[in-house]
């Protein structure tokens, strides 16, 4: 019980804290800072994988955007393709009636029939994982360098795809994505109307997510990751299976990301090229070396910092400068994160020139 | 497709295969010396054509372009005292990072100096419309200077690394960094110098192929992928494979081109990153040591 409670009662305080949150914005004048925040949240997710990636396996990824676009994108087709045209084929009919479709019109009236969310969000799911694992049964075996420039490379491929393909509507992106009835009444939906419940849909998500982590963390697999990192051929030479532990997490962090990314899209109801660039991809980096690489806390709380401050603006035309400069700070003057900094004696010898440690 | 097509097609690829294996030859400098991927290798090439297009406007066109390739030059070393210094002895994850972040200072200060516009510097001989016959085909007289340039590059670097005894210093250091600082060689040094050098190849390549290509601020990171492809296919720290990779690859790519969209142009190259990396991680043409870079 008492083990319990140390391990979950930072979770029910921070649950705590989300509501306190929201209470104070709902009472400020400026109640639509709760729709930053819950897209922050979102992207935290994406981090919080990608801690899970970095921090524990020790593997680099830098196409995470990538993953998080295959997620937003297939449900964003899905939901917004019209299948009218194809109404009376068999597998069609099939979907139909076992009512993975849903009819609607569009803005001029026309009929349309399209995947209902439910369905789209687990096709995205699965087909991330699919292209997690079809990446990761290669690449996951390189070293250092070259698994970071096969994920980059990866990212670019997303981004060219997508750019290019008509059906993911090139640059422009596809919008109009309905919202994601979730269960009765709960629904991911932008509107002001639903700011409120979105704002705990977010927070329950990734709350659950941390919940998932922080328990995957402390079991046996937890500790052979931990081993992995540490150092890769004692944790072989011990029986931990390092390639299979490595790609599963792999695959896992990969669907965090896809799940931020399918959510995100039905909340903002578009998703467009410019959440599948680099940038994005080394921003989540960034974010995840600010909160201190091994730390799911860290990572959780500066995603959704660092992305509210983005999204608010306030780093101006400096935005993408902010998060390089933060990498490069973070892994000169504090490799832990910002969350254990206060190592101001290493940080001063460090200045000074002096050879540390 | 006839000849003259496919003699067209061939020379553009081997034109922009000979920048991609300049490229390549800047990552292996710094990755023989240090062990590093040098993240920021293609923002190099940016920063010297940009600083060659603004000094142009007050200096005649050699001396803006040799004056860019110094301050290049500098810049690399520069990188190398502030950021990579103080963590050499970093874990490979730490480095990764801390290089993608200086190729994000890099590129985001050009966007603050240089603004978003595309630029351009003047051809070397003659106009954008002068061109020269070849078997039917027709080239820009820039396409030579870009060969003969490259082809200068990898000739003094070769002669460099043989002859002189710096460039005998980097090498013995990239081999026995142990040893070769018993023998009574510097090798921070070195070290500093292999940013720079390849710092100023990759200034001078960007500086030749700008008038071609045009030069904007964020072109430096599909550069740093296909030069990594190139220096992958080609074997790290081996400079004369990545000039026949390069080559292979720039002739594959505007094949494709010839073929494919435009848009998926950066495609071609990542699969065959992907591709090199999944069935031959040590190069085609691979030697003993570098066998071992598979986990």
């Amino acid at each position: 019980m008492n083990k319990h409670l140390r391990m979950y009662g930072p979770v029910i305080a921070a649950a705590v804290a989300v509501v306190v949150l929201q209470l104070a914005l709902s009472a400020s004048h400026a109640p639509y800072y709760m729709t930053q925040v819950t897209m922050s949240v979102y992207y935290a997710l994406v981090v919080l994988g990608l801690c899970l990636l970095m921090g524990y396996a020790g593997q680099a990824s830098l196409g995470h955007a990538g993953f998080f676009a295959v997620g937003g994108y297939t449900a964003a087709v899905m939901t917004t393709c019209n299948l009218n045209a194809y109404r009376d084929a068999a597998l069609i009919g099939w979907c139909r009636s076992v009512g993975l479709l849903i009819e609607k019109q569009d803005l001029y009236g026309h009929p349309m029939l399209c995947f209902s969310p439910w369905p789209a969000c687990i096709t995205a799911l699965v087909l991330t994982g699919l292209v997690a694992l079809l990446i990761g049964v290669p690449v996951i075996r390189l070293k250092g360098h070259y698994l970071a420039m096969a994920t980059l490379g990866f990212g670019l491929i997303i981004h060219r795809i997508v750019q290019g393909a008509q059906v993911f509507g090139q640059a422009d992106g596809i919008s109009n994505v309905p919202p994601f009835q979730l269960f009765g009444d709960l629904e991911v939906n932008g509107r002001a109307a639903f700011r409120v419940q979105n704002y705990y849909i977010a927070w329950t998500v990734a709350l659950v997510a941390l919940v998932l982590a922080i328990n995957l963390v402390h079991s046996r697999v937890g500790r052979a990751l931990r081993s992995i990192h540490e150092n890769e051929e004692a944790a072989h030479s011990l029986g931990v299976n390092t390639y299979r532990y490595k790609l599963a997490t792999f695959v896992l962090s990969a669907l965090f990301a896809a799940m931020g990314g399918i959510l995100l899209t039905h909340y903002n109801g578009s998703i467009g090229p410019s959440e599948v660039s680099v940038m994005k991809s080394v921003r989540y980096v960034a974010i995840v070396a600010v909160g201190g690489m091994a730390n799911l806390w860290g990572a959780m709380l500066m995603g959704v910092l660092l992305s509210f401050l983005s999204l608010r603006g306030v780093f101006g035309t400096y935005d993408d400068l902010v998060f390089g400069a933060i990498l490069i700070v973070m892994m000169l003057f504090a490799s832990e994160g910002l969350l254990r900094m206060p190592n101001w004696r290493a940080l001063r010898a460090r200045l000074q020139g002096k050879p540390h440690g | 497709m006839d000849f003259t097509q496919v003699l067209q097609y061939c020379l553009a690829g081997i034109t922009v295969g000979s920048v991609y294996a300049i490229v390549a030859i800047g990552f292996n400098i710094i990755y023989s010396a240090t062990g590093i991927i040098n993240f920021a290798q293609g923002e190099f090439l940016i920063v010297g054509a940009m600083t060659a297009v603004s000094l142009h406007h007050y200096m005649p066109l050699p001396m803006a372009v040799l004056l860019a390739v110094a301050i290049t030059a500098v810049l690399g070393g520069l990188v190398e005292l502030v950021f990579i210094r103080r963590v050499r002895d970093a874990s490979v994850l730490r480095l990764i990072v801390i290089t993608i972040g200086v190729s994000i200072l890099l590129r985001e200060g050009m966007l603050h100096v240089w603004d978003e516009q595309v630029r351009g510097l003047p051809y070397f001989t003659g106009t954008s419309l002068s061109t020269i016959g070849l078997m039917g085909a027709r080239i820009s007289p820039q396409v030579l200077w870009v060969l003969g340039v490259c082809t200068v590059i990898v000739t003094a670097l070769t002669l460099f690394f043989k002859l002189t005894l710096t460039g005998r210093a980097m090498r013995a250091c990239a081999d026995d960094r142990m040893a070769a600082r018993l023998c009574g060689i510097k090798d921070s040094r070195m070290v500093t110098l292999s940013f720079m050098l390849s710092a100023a190849i990759g200034a001078l390549a960007g500086c030749v192929i700008s008038p071609l290509t045009q030069t904007q601020y964020d072109m430096g990171a599909p550069l740093a992928i296909k030069g990594f492809t190139v220096a992958i296919l080609g074997g790290l720290g081996n400079s004369m494979a990545a000039v026949v990779a390069g080559l292979l690859l720039g002739l594959l790519e505007t094949l494709a081109v010839s073929q494919l969209p435009v848009a998926y142009k950066e495609v071609v190259s990542i699969v065959v990153l992907l591709l090199v990396l999944i069935f031959r991680p040590s190069g085609l043409f691979a030697r003993r040591e570098t066998s071992a870079l598979r986990a």
